[in-house]
């Protein structure tokens, strides 16, 4: 029971707060509740025994990633972007795509096409910690793809100095 | 009952910790200003009780009772919201702090992690100060502390991994527990280049000379709280003086061995034994706050492009050096 209402917590707050974040006029509120998303998001995490998860949750998207956007916002015009109307002429597109989009999931939920329910169970974790079972899938298990991943993060590190950079010496 | 007794066993620690913190911060502040007029042939702070060792309260009671000003197009709730978030940022990683054998809040594995994690969200107090002020001068400052705690983050979290690969965990007490059993007795020796990246992020991390460009006071009045006053603005300072506080521990938890002893030293003056931990964590401490204020007082500020290209261009890559060395040599021994 107690379960059911700390879910049922995470998940009201944390739907109402992303309708709040889009909602927001203003970018740097819509940042700052943004921000207690992201720590919801980790609360949850941590109710499924995944630490490590959680911590990688607030350092990346809460310490790096949100911190740069912050860093972009602040260098727009806010006072101009205030002043504008709230949807651009574009907005039925976008509108089309976004209910497409939630077809798209709606189906995929009800269909209950998930993923093979990997061979680790909780107990595994709770034994050995999760930062080490996390470890040993993602170094022994799942090497290949995600060295793949990190090469094409390391793609877009380099495109993005190539297009910074306005002629290379 | 065990529960209701859990809980206040916690709440009693968490009572001692802040109080003691708030305490040091407090006379951190006396030490600094005495520590700095000293290496500045001056007499520091002495007029306010007996060699001025009243200063902090007098300096509290007038921070306490100043006129809070509040600019008129500043975004009013996060100008509230800011040093709010910046105190609560530094308070939290408090929690899980060994401060000797068995005296932590929180026992949790990802003790380095959570203070990773709560010394960046320290970042958002800044730049949200520096954007609602509506003040050029925050402005920049908050602009320049995102740019810094990005870049030196990193370096701070990657020297941070030699110390994990070696004591093979998260968790602050086993680190400390792996170096007492070590050949050195401390992680500082085998960790040089981990240690010399820590000590540089660290202070950079903490907005604190020669890095506080953030708060230049030359160029950018005091930098992002420069339209704070009166209690707000004590509560950045004190935000300030509890991440020194926080760094300063984990140089001393995760390098110069916490509360333990070398085993070489004990067996040369057997009778050191008898200090208690709490005592050599503190000294330990203190030294590394006085590191703090030597630093303060003997180097210029860096040049913004100069603090950015020390980051990534020399620390990074060592921090990164330093991981591979360690790794070799743990998979060598």
């Amino acid at each position: 029971m107690l379960n059911q209402i700390i879910f049922g917590y995470f998940a009201v707050t944390m739907i109402s707060l992303a309708l709040i974040v889009i909602t927001r006029k203003n970018i740097m509120h819509s940042i700052v509740y943004m921000l207690i998303l992201f720590f919801h998001i980790a609360g949850l995490y941590l109710f499924l025994n995944a630490e490590f998860l959680a911590a990688i949750q607030i350092i990346v998207y809460a310490g790096a990633i949100m911190v740069l956007f912050l860093f972009v916002i602040m260098l727009l015009n806010l006072r101009e972007e205030l002043r504008k109307s709230r949807f651009a002429i574009t907005w039925p597109i976008g509108a089309i795509f976004v209910v497409l989009s939630a077809v798209m999931i709606i189906i995929s939920v009800f269909g209950n096409r998930f993923a093979n329910v990997g061979n680790v169970k909780i107990s595994d974790i709770e034994k050995v910690g999760h930062t080490v079972a996390v470890g040993k899938l993602l170094f022994v298990e799942y090497l290949f793809p995600f060295e793949v991943a990190s090469l094409i993060l390391l793609v877009a590190i380099v495109g993005a100095i190539v297009l910074a950079k306005k002629e290379i010496k | 009952m065990e529960l209701l007794w859990e809980i206040s066993i916690i709440v009693i620690k968490i009572v001692v910790v802040v109080s003691v913190v708030m305490f040091h911060v407090a006379y951190a502040t006396y030490f600094e200003r005495k520590v700095i007029g000293r290496m500045q042939m001056r007499m520091g702070p002495k007029e306010v009780g007996p060699l001025g060792i009243l200063q902090p309260v007098a300096d509290g009671i007038k921070s306490f009772f100043k006129e809070d000003i509040i600019p008129l197009n500043s975004d009013k709730p996060v100008f509230y919201l800011a040093p709010v978030i910046s105190i609560m940022a530094a308070m939290s990683a408090l929690a899980v702090i060994p401060f000797f054998d068995g005296f932590i809040i929180s026992n949790i594995n990802l003790g380095i992690l959570f203070i990773l994690a709560m010394s960046s969200l320290g970042a958002y107090g800044i730049v949200l100060a520096g954007w609602a002020s509506n003040s050029k001068y925050a402005f920049l400052g908050g602009l320049r502390s995102a740019a810094q705690v990005i870049s030196y983050e990193v370096s701070l979290g990657l020297s941070l991994v030699g110390v994990m690969l070696l004591a093979g965990s998260f968790n602050l007490n086993d680190i400390v527990e792996a170096q007492s059993s070590s050949v050195f007795g401390f992680y500082a020796i085998p960790q040089i280049l981990g240690f010399f990246v820590f000590i540089v992020s660290a202070v950079a991390e903490t907005n604190r000379p020669p890095f506080d460009l953030p708060e230049a006071e030359s160029e950018l009045v005091a930098g992002y709280f420069a339209e704070y006053s009166g209690f707000r603005f004590a509560l950045f300072m004190a935000a300030e003086y509890i991440g020194m506080i926080i760094m300063s521990s984990l140089a001393v938890l995760c390098f110069l061995g916490g509360w333990t002893v070398p085993y070489y030293v004990l067996y040369l003056f057997p009778f050191l034994g008898a200090v208690p931990g709490v005592v050599w964590f503190i000294l330990k401490l203190y030294a590394c706050i006085f590191f703090y204020y030597w630093i303060r007082a003997t180097l210029p500020r860096f040049r913004y492009d100069q603090l950015m290209a020390l980051g990534w261009k020399l620390l990074i890559p060592l921090s990164l050096l330093n991981i591979l060395i360690t790794g070799i040599a743990k998979l060598i021994i």
